[in-house]
């Protein structure tokens, strides 16, 4: 009986956001415009930080460090792997601090929640492919081969995407109640862009140490991004599927916290 | 006829602990460590915003719910629109409810003025459809056409309000729940807010408006609600709740308008003649406990006379908390002679028919001058405070209001010399 009405209220908690699913194309719409809204660059923005970033890792780690680059350009290698890291970091960001920064809306209006973070990771997409299209740029300028895998590109933000909602909808849940999360995001960021191959290949990791940076999710991901573009690389479907499995246990956390308290939201926050 | 929203048994509470609302993860940390290895009791200390609040509203129904500051009125606005929770007790609605707890939910400062209309639409629960529909009216109404590609970074804080209570008002909805949002903007806006209020009523709509201004309380709501101190203190007619609400403040003994001035620290004057007391009486004679907008009255002053005192002159002004002087009495300004007063004590009454001072917060200055001039017998300064209440003076549930000027006068309106509209066809 009980297991029963939990169920229902599942799936009451589903309809729910599907009845509102205009008011998240608009906070969507809201984050994009006012993003780009007296700003001289505009759009321009979505490809400077990871274009500037792959030109300091390409003098500083390809150049000086000499750090091995999977038998390609070290530009293309890196900026493969920073385009979809300064998406997910964006959205990580964004859906952490989503709840204490809506907290006008939290307290002045119901709507489901669990919109506010969903459109905080929707809304980076639009720079991430922005950001993808300079990276044929790129590819041309080193004559790098465009295969038909790059097809997966687009379609391997997904998992990304799912991560960055699942770990910032815990983020912002605990954010509510203790706002030193706030300061530990960009410090946890900061952390992870080492334990993530992005500087480096996956490769110069030994052997019996990749499962253990495998099972940081992003590893996986990242390094599937670089072998969409790298046409003698083959995607590693062992750490990719560790990652799936791993970002599925982040979002069904994330998503379980998140109902659990979102109910004090507007007491909290 | 069945009812729309139903509130029962519901409360509120909130816990506050003991060790300090732990907002940072750190404390949380140190204060887990305490309760656990330390044996620290954790006295929580629980508030009740609200308690055991019950009651319900047929559909089409308007009411108010009136309350102090803090007394749950916003609660149980909030708990009814589901952005908090019941500790215990359900609500239940049956309808489409839009709830109106600020203008202009959501707006957004670099947003233009169109594009924050279907941001704060959608905000409220309208379909974008909906909202395309609608824009022109919504504009119309706000009275913003000029600017509408603007961000309302450049509008005025009245601009922002007509749009966004523009927006509100468009709701098609059955149900609407309004969080003084009146109290705010010119008054040809809220005369604006408040007829469209009135059209959603006689329109069918079932609304719960919470405010504080008692003659619009009185002027929409049939039925009304004082809520005190998280609970239900009476729920009935308007007028008779509202009645009840503002006399709270009499209480038999302290809180009657009688005043000591024998031992004020702020007077002058030689002393031969003093004040000692004031009162505010009603026509018959008896200690007045409340003193509202147009209400008759009788001040009486209480003096005591070390001497025999020539032709004295008896003065008072009346100024708002503000300290604008609103209005100077004195028996010499009246034509009021008194010759002599002999040594002793004795009263002097002054009469004021009609009251006809806005609800608001007063200060008296008294003094007795003598015959020569200069010659300054008392003056007390600032000693009196009157709290002057509303009143539905009019009968028409308007007009008494600080906002509209520190005094009303009665006056009556003849149409007589308006001419017939012959010829003319009436859209």
């Amino acid at each position: 009986m009980g297991n029963h009405t939990a169920i229902n209220e599942k799936f009451e908690w589903i309809r729910e956001f599907w009845r509102y699913k205009e008011l998240l194309y608009f906070f969507v719409w809201r984050d994009v415009k006012v993003k780009y809204k007296q700003t001289v660059l505009g759009a321009l923005w979505a490809v400077i930080q990871p274009f500037f970033q792959m030109i300091v890792f390409t003098i500083f780690f390809g150049k000086l460090a000499k750090m091995p680059s999977d038998g390609i350009p070290y530009p293309i290698f890196s900026y493969a792997a920073l385009v979809p890291w300064t998406y997910f970091t964006g959205a990580l960001s964004s859906a952490g601090n989503c709840l204490v920064g809506n907290s006008n809306l939290l307290t002045k209006v119901y709507f489901p929640r669990v919109a506010i973070p969903v459109a905080s990771v929707l809304a980076g997409l639009i720079d991430f492919f922005i950001a993808s299209v300079l990276l044929g740029g790129v590819m041309m300028y080193f004559q790098v081969p465009f295969t038909w895998t790059l097809i997966f590109w687009p379609i391997l933000v997904l998992p990304l995407m799912l991560l960055a909602l699942g770990l910032g909808m815990l983020l912002a849940s605990l954010n509510v109640k203790y706002r030193d999360i706030k300061y530990t995001i960009p410090f946890g960021i900061q952390l992870l862009l080492f334990l993530t191959p992005i500087i480096y290949p996956i490769s110069i990791v030994p052997e019996k140490y990749r499962i253990l940076i495998s099972l940081n999710p992003l590893a996986g991901i990242i390094e599937a991004f670089r072998s969409i573009v790298i046409h003698n690389k083959p995607i590693d479907f062992l750490s990719l599927g560790i990652s799936f499995s791993v970002i599925l246990v982040v979002l069904i956390m994330g998503l379980s916290v998140f109902q659990k308290t979102e109910k004090s939201f507007a007491d909290l926050v | 006829m069945y009812n729309s929203v139903v509130a029962d048994n519901i409360s509120k509470i909130y816990s506050i602990s003991k060790f300090q609302r732990e907002t940072q993860f750190r404390e949380a940390i140190v204060n887990f460590a305490k309760r656990k290895f330390f044996n620290n009791k954790d006295n929580k200390e629980e508030i009740w915003a609200l308690k055991n609040v019950s009651f319900s509203l047929e559909n089409g129904e308007t009411i108010g719910i009136i309350g102090n500051n803090g007394a749950g009125k916003s609660t149980i606005l909030k708990i009814l629109s589901k952005i908090t929770y019941p500790t215990t007790g359900q609500i239940k609605i049956k309808g489409r409810v839009a709830s109106l707890l600020e203008v202009g939910t959501g707006f957004h400062e670099e947003l233009t003025g169109r594009e924050n209309v279907y941001l704060n639409g959608s905000i409220l629960g309208m379909k974008r459809k909906e909202v395309k529909a609608k824009l022109d009216a919504i504009v119309n109404f706000a009275e913003v056409e000029k600017f509408l590609d603007t961000p309302i970074k450049r509008y005025s804080s009245g601009m922002r309000m007509r749009l966004g209570f523009s927006v509100a008002a468009h709701l098609d909805t059955d149900i609407l729940f309004i969080d003084e949002v009146l109290s705010v903007g010119d008054a040809a806006f809220q005369k604006k807010c408040l007829g469209t209020m009135g059209e959603m009523r006689s329109g069918g709509k079932t609304v719960i408006f919470v405010s504080h201004n008692m003659p619009t309380v009185e002027n929409l709501c049939p039925r009304v609600l004082w809520v005190d101190k998280g609970e239900i203190k009476k729920d009935g007619s308007a007028i008779e709740v509202i009645e009840a609400y503002l006399s709270q403040y009499e209480s038999p003994t302290e809180q009657a308008f009688k005043y000591d001035l024998k031992n004020v620290f702020d007077r002058h004057g030689t002393g031969t003649i003093q004040y000692t007391g004031l009162e505010f009486l009603d026509m018959n004679g008896n200690l007045k406990t409340l003193i509202r907008s147009g209400d008759s009255i009788k001040m009486r002053l209480y003096y005591e006379a070390n001497d025999l005192i020539l032709n004295p002159k008896f003065f008072f002004e009346i100024y708002t908390d503000k300290g604008a002087k609103i209005a100077t009495f004195g028996n010499a300004i009246s034509g009021h002679y008194i010759s002599k007063v002999y040594p002793g004590t004795g009263y002097v009454d002054v009469d004021i028919e009609v009251l006809n001072i806005m609800p608001d917060r007063y200060f008296m200055n008294l003094w007795i001058v003598g015959d020569r001039e200069k010659l300054f017998f008392d003056r007390v300064l600032k000693s009196v405070r009157i709290d002057v209440e509303y009143s539905n003076f009019f009968k028409s549930g308007r007009g008494i209001h600080k906002d509209l000027g520190y005094v009303f006068i009665a006056s009556r309106w003849n149409f007589d010399g308006v001419t017939t509209g012959e010829g003319y066809i009436d859209q």
